[in-house]
């Protein structure tokens, strides 16, 4: 079928339109619905928290009655608040730290050509793209105090007896290690991943030139290589820092918090005060302790997409 | 001969490592897989060897998944709501991203990253305060308010992603454009969106992912079976007082990750250019 093209009509200018055919303007404009929906479902909730957090605010009792600092002094003074907040920087620096030795050492293993990288890599991936939910309830079933298919596995090869076989989930200790564990495996392909990109980003003449010059495995490792991709690992450990720091749902799905808050996270006590119980006021503080962290991370991010422009 | 001893060790323990490697990310899955498709007297019974089926496998629990629970149904609400967010979605970043990257110069780069910086405020964070606003507007317990809030990061990511892809195209098209009459916001709309389609398809491709991805808003707004979307539903819906129907859970645990790790599978290039914002050139 053939289409006539129509003549393009002169339609009568608006008024406005001169205003549109300006860069700076048009510019605005189209910036605006993306900026005022940040604004407003950001912006005000996150002035919003601070305010609750120094009123007495609760879902059965809206008042913005103004209390300053109170709930944030009953907070510190409350043991179970500080073993929340330890948990919380144990379960962060652990679990990154694992996460980031096992993707230092797969990302190396990947360098390599060998028949099956492609398939191997896709399922290294697999941790890191599936819903964290979901895994975790994977994660819970294998931790089962009586089906564990790791302590089957271990009674099998005559580790350990039936009878002294662990709790995972119901031992203080044990159940921090399996949290730390879960999510250093969520988050170690993606170390991979970023070590990946940042090493094959190296120029190879650099390398070449290194080694030319008698710069041996680790050297070349840990001299040449890791300095010319620390601002991408750096920006990767940001986003596995504030994700891990203010995780809920491993903890949630894992252990709930339990045995007897021994893996009670910031984010986790902050759902369980604010939404569980109702105490929108408290549970606000507590989840403002968050803050001072991201500060940190925001003003590290911010250094390094800066370096990464010179 | 050595030599040959030495290089063999290598190997092996070179393909030892990819191995372990291998075993410690599939296992999970693999456990999901076989643990919905065993019948239950095979699943809880601890003498037998859990690794493989002692009894024929069965379909049993994806059968129960799908006419005893309301599974389908959140399927359906996933699906409704990583629509919607993502039409909200383009809507917004599309247009955003393209003013930052073309149209407003040194301050446009610096919204770009406030914009981005935004995607790091964490859920945890917002909840409570968005708990209550989504309760004034009427929109507790119902899966629209996470149509309402999932913007909140999707927007910031997408925006961030397509606009370092904008700066990555000539500008010579626009201008060709123009010089032929286009207006500034005709050569944007029929000249930049078609030639973008690959960039607009990772975007879309990531903001159906992160919605899926997502439990802490839904598990704080939404209560009620009927309205929870398909990772909050199998996560927190097939426990019957104390008893968990493992194979139930894994089998819909199964159902919903596949679609996921496909696409990130696909789009793991641009993923990670997006995330380090094209410090990888």
């Amino acid at each position: 079928m053939v289409e006539i093209v129509e003549p393009i009509a002169t339609k009568p200018a608006s008024r406005f339109r001169f205003l549109l055919d300006q860069r700076s303007v048009l510019g605005a404009v189209l910036v605006t619905p993306a900026i005022l929906y940040v604004l407003l479902l950001v912006g005000v909730p996150f002035l919003l928290a601070l305010y609750y957090s120094v009123s007495a605010y609760t879902i059965y009792d809206p008042s913005w009655r103004f209390v300053g600092l109170a709930n944030f002094r009953q907070i510190i003074h409350n043991p179970a608040f500080l073993e929340t907040l330890g948990n919380t920087f144990l379960f962060t620096f652990a679990s990154q730290l694992l996460g980031l030795i096992l993707g230092k050492f797969g990302a190396l293993l990947l360098l390599r050509p060998f028949p099956g990288r492609k398939l191997v890599r896709a399922i290294i991936i697999l941790p890191w793209a599936v819903p964290i939910a979901l895994a975790s309830v994977a994660w819970e079933w294998m931790f089962d105090s009586l089906y564990s298919v790791i302590n089957w596995t271990m009674i099998a090869l005559g580790i350990i007896d039936r009878s002294q076989a662990p709790n995972w989930l119901g031992n203080p200790h044990l159940a921090m290690l399996c949290v730390i564990v879960v999510n250093a495996w969520r988050f170690f392909p993606f170390a991979i991943v970023i070590f990946l990109a940042g090493i094959t980003a190296v120029p190879q003449d650099i390398i070449d030139a290194a080694t030319v010059d008698g710069a041996g495995f680790w050297r070349r490792n840990y001299q040449i290589i890791m300095p010319m991709i620390l601002p991408i690992v750096a920006i990767g450990l940001i986003f596995g820092i504030v994700f891990t720091f203010t995780d809920l749902s491993v903890v949630y799905l894992l252990t709930n918090g339990g045995p007897i808050g021994a893996t009670s996270v910031l984010g986790f006590q902050g759902f369980q005060v604010g939404i569980v119980s109702g105490d929108v006021s408290h549970g606000a503080a507590i989840s403002l302790f968050m803050l001072p962290v991201l500060f940190v991370v925001v003003i590290a991010m911010l250094r390094f997409i800066r370096r990464r422009e010179i | 001969m050595k030599r040959a001893i030495a290089n063999t060790l290598r190997e092996v323990s070179f393909y030892g490592a990819v191995a372990f490697f291998v075993v410690l990310t599939a296992f999970p899955f693999y456990w999901m897989l076989i643990t919905s498709l065993k019948s239950n007297p095979d699943l809880y019974n601890v003498t037998n060897i859990p690794f493989w089926f002692n009894e024929a496998p069965t379909l049993e629990h994806f059968e129960y998944l799908f006419e005893q629970t309301q599974f389908a149904r959140w399927l359906l609400n996933s699906l409704i709501i990583g629509l919607c967010v993502v039409v909200i979605t383009l809507l917004a970043a599309l247009p955003a991203g393209y003013s930052l990257a073309r149209m407003t110069g040194r301050t446009g780069e610096a919204l770009g990253i406030g914009i981005f910086l935004t995607y790091l405020v964490p859920p945890t964070l917002l909840f409570l305060p968005l708990s209550r606003i989504v309760a004034s507007l009427g929109l507790q317990n119902s899966m629209w308010s996470l149509v309402l809030v999932y913007p909140t990061f999707t927007i910031p990511f997408c925006t961030w992603l397509l606009m370092g892809f904008f700066k990555a195209m000539p500008v010579e098209i626009e201008e060709a454009a123009i010089v032929d009459g286009c207006s500034l916001f005709g050569a944007f709309v029929r000249m930049v969106l078609p030639l973008s389609l690959p960039a607009i398809l990772t975007a879309v491709i990531f903001t159906f992912t992160l919605t899926l991805q997502e439990f802490v808003y839904a598990l704080t707004f939404i209560s009620s079976s009927a309205q929870k979307p398909i990772t909050l539903g199998v996560a927190t819906d097939l426990v019957r007082g104390d008893i968990f129907f493992w194979g139930e859970i894994m089998a819909g645990a199964l159902i919903a990750s596949i679609p996921v790790a496909i696409a990130y599978n696909l789009f793991l290039d641009r993923f990670i250019s997006g995330i380090t914002g094209g410090a990888v050139k």
